[in-house]
């Protein structure tokens, strides 16, 4: 089982979510960051005070999957996230170890 | 000066605050439904509109409007910048009252018409694009169509066309604007795909409140004097008002499923609007039946723009325009010498005539205006191109435009950003104007 | 060392934290999060145009533990967190390599 983690352009998370679905991912989990790397940030000024912000706005993607599912799901993210364009963002995959549906108490593979 | 009247002099600069107060009441309307990062683009539009359009209106605007009639199409530059704009009253438009008194209360239907347009073409738009639409929207159609209406000698007027606080020269007039801009400025990106939700209902609450209440100082101050016609316009604002209220979130409740605040709120707008044109010629009774039917038409006439697919963002066709052209109209029906013998007999009163002049008189305003506005905005689109690029589309016109944001959630986690420089006049300042991943400097992101 | 995250439903937030205070876990992150999955998400209605938000706000808790106590923290979490609704969520195990306390820069189980 791993857990793949994705920071991407928070306009493009419903492209990614439908992505993800027509690929049979049936749940994930997202939220607001802010990220600093590669794409710039953006100046705000307020009554001729200027100030640089760093930090850019993205969204956090995190998507359970079986191992022999990682791969598709990762492609699935790449191909919908991207635009070209610096600032699209990364994904990364982790192990995990086990996963407990709250619900049911199902565990593994059947909970996710 | 003994002609002047005290109370219709303080009623009426009373009721032109008031009519001010409804442009800020405008912004906030408007701003509470876009998407929080156009919050300030879209308020910024209206208020520096303000700025704009008094400067113009003082220097050149009234006298071309209201000043001696040219071939009953506009006024001549005889009063230009204010000249012989005085303290004494002009008996052609106000007896009462002193002319600048009447000129100012006018300034302020002047501002507030041109940035009723903004709602359809908002969330998109260039602001230097934006700047010179107005400016030259203000030249070629408001002036000529408040001259045809309201100046003395206007052709219109001289038809007997009755608009009484501005049906035609302010809401067919912007509503017509408004379908030419939001056809050819075109969709926002994502428009019937991606979610689209006013982000803060409360700021267009507040806003509702303020323009209805500025509305009295409009319709009841259209009066020019303070007594009975400007009670009764009064009464017909809040009576109308109140019905469009009822009946749209009726209709709401029955068609949609549940009774929405901002249905209500816009009930409330398209009812004022609708009133606009009849408040002083029609009785308190007909007042309701005009409530009621604006709440009705308009509340379908905003679900035309799915239907015929243009993205009219704010709904300014739908509430301003439809408002403007059926209240136009109503006065051909309900119109009472009773009520203002200044006016005229509708149908209903035994007068067949006036309908076919209020028709003819609000559709030739709505063919003109739209048809001057879309020129304007092919000639804009050519020199400056009238859309921003689809990144700073994206970012949002706070950022792209303004380098602002309207909300500092900073707090509430993440970085407020350094402080950079506290020298917003230097030279080098305009390189900071790019906001998108890679623009560096190009001719598009300079001041 | 495991890291164990778990998606609940907002409202029972309070419930998990007392509940994994009184097994002696005194240290967890809370955030804010959407979640796509089994729950529907609502409607909502701006004059006359309707929107299906599929997302449903979560909190997501993050709590490190050590290796011995997982299984009881994933119990706590369960019996707190469920109601027996679909939307209950989900709690994942995963491995940690180190803690660091950045204060005094206690490492691994004293870190915790």
């Amino acid at each position: 089982m791993k857990k793949i983690e994705a920071i991407i352009k928070p306009f493009k998370l419903d492209d990614v979510k439908n992505a993800l679905s027509k690929v049979g991912v049936q749940g994930l989990t997202a939220y607001e960051v802010k990220g600093f790397g590669r794409q710039k940030g953006h100046t705000e000024v307020y009554r001729g005070a200027e100030y640089r912000v760093d930090f850019v706005p993205k969204v956090k993607l995190e998507i359970m999957v079986d191992d022999d599912l990682a791969s598709q799901v990762v492609d699935t993210i790449l191909n919908s996230a991207r635009t070209g364009k610096i600032g699209d963002g990364k994904i990364f995959v982790f192990p995990a170890e086990d996963v407990i549906r709250i619900r049911t108490g199902e565990r593994g593979k059947d909970a996710i | 000066m003994q002609n002047i009247n005290t109370g219709d002099t303080a009623f009426v600069l009373i009721s032109a605050a008031l009519v001010l107060f409804m442009t800020p009441g405008l912004a906030l309307f408007y701003g509470g439904m876009v998407r929080s990062k156009n919050v300030l683009g879209t308020i910024m539009h209206s208020f520096i509109i303000i700025g704009i359009i008094n400067v113009l209106w003082m220097l050149f605007g009234y006298s071309l409007a209201f000043g001696p009639d040219k071939f009953h199409l506009i006024g001549d530059l005889s009063w230009i910048g204010l000249r012989g704009v005085g303290m004494a009253p002009n008996t052609s438009y106000a007896p009462t009252i002193p002319h600048e008194a009447f000129m100012i209360f006018q300034a302020m239907f002047a501002i507030i018409t041109p940035a009723l347009i903004t709602g359809a073409f908002a969330e998109r738009m260039k602001f230097k694009s934006f700047l010179v639409f107005i400016i030259a929207w203000f030249v070629i159609v408001y002036i000529p169509v408040a001259h045809w209406v309201w100046g003395v000698g206007g052709w219109l007027r001289n038809l007997g066309v009755l608009d009484f606080a501005g049906g035609i020269v302010v809401h067919a007039s912007s509503g017509a604007a408004a379908l030419a801009a939001a056809i050819f400025v075109g969709k926002r990106k994502g428009f019937g795909t991606e979610p689209m939700i006013p982000h803060n209902i409360p700021l267009t609450i507040i806003g509702t409140g303020i323009l209805w209440f500025g509305w009295f100082g409009f319709n009841a101050g259209s009066a020019l004097a303070s007594g009975s016609l400007a009670a009764n316009a009064f009464v017909n604002t809040q009576v109308a008002a109140t019905a469009a209220i009822v009946s749209w979130t009726v209709v709401e409740w029955l068609r949609g499923g549940k009774p929405t605040t901002l249905g209500a709120a816009t009930g409330a707008i398209a009812g004022l609007a609708t009133i606009t044109p009849a408040a002083g010629y029609v009785s308190p009774a007909a007042a309701l039946l005009i409530g009621l039917a604006a709440g009705l038409v308009c509340y379908y006439a905003i679900s035309l723009k799915f239907k015929f697919g243009y993205d009219d963002s704010l709904d300014v066709v739908g509430v301003h325009g439809v408002g403007g052209i059926l209240g136009t109209l109503s006065v051909g029906l309900l119109a009472s010498t009773a009520i203002n013998s200044a006016g005229a007999n509708g149908l209903i009163h035994g007068n067949s005539s006036l309908i076919g002049i209020q028709a003819l008189g609000v559709f030739t305003v709505v063919v003109f205006s739209f048809i001057a506005s879309l020129v304007i905005f092919k000639v804009v689109d050519k020199l400056f191109g009238v859309r921003v690029g689809e990144e700073d589309e994206i970012t949002g016109l706070d950022l792209s435009q303004h380098s602002e944001i309207g909300y500092d959630l900073s707090g509430l986690g993440g970085s407020a950003g350094e402080f950079v420089t506290a020298n917003a006049f230097s030279t080098q300042s305009s390189e900071v104007l790019s906001v998108s991943d890679e623009t560096s400097l190009t001719p598009d992101n300079l001041p | 060392m495991k890291k164990i995250e778990a998606i609940i439903k907002p409202f029972k937030l309070d419930e998990v934290k007392d509940a994994l205070s009184s097994i002696g876990i005194n240290g967890l992150t809370v955030s804010e999060v959407q979640g796509f999955g089994r729950q529907k998400g609502h409607t909502e209605v701006y004059r006359g145009a309707e929107y299906t938000v599929d997302f449903v706000p979560k909190v997501k808790l993050e709590v490190l533990v050590d290796d011995n106590l997982v299984s009881q923290v994933v119990d706590t979490i369960m019996d707190a967190a469920q109601t027996g609704k679909i939307g209950d969520g989900k709690i994942f195990v995963f491995p940690v390599e180190d803690a660091i306390r950045i204060r005094t820069g206690e490492r691994g189980s004293d870190a915790m």
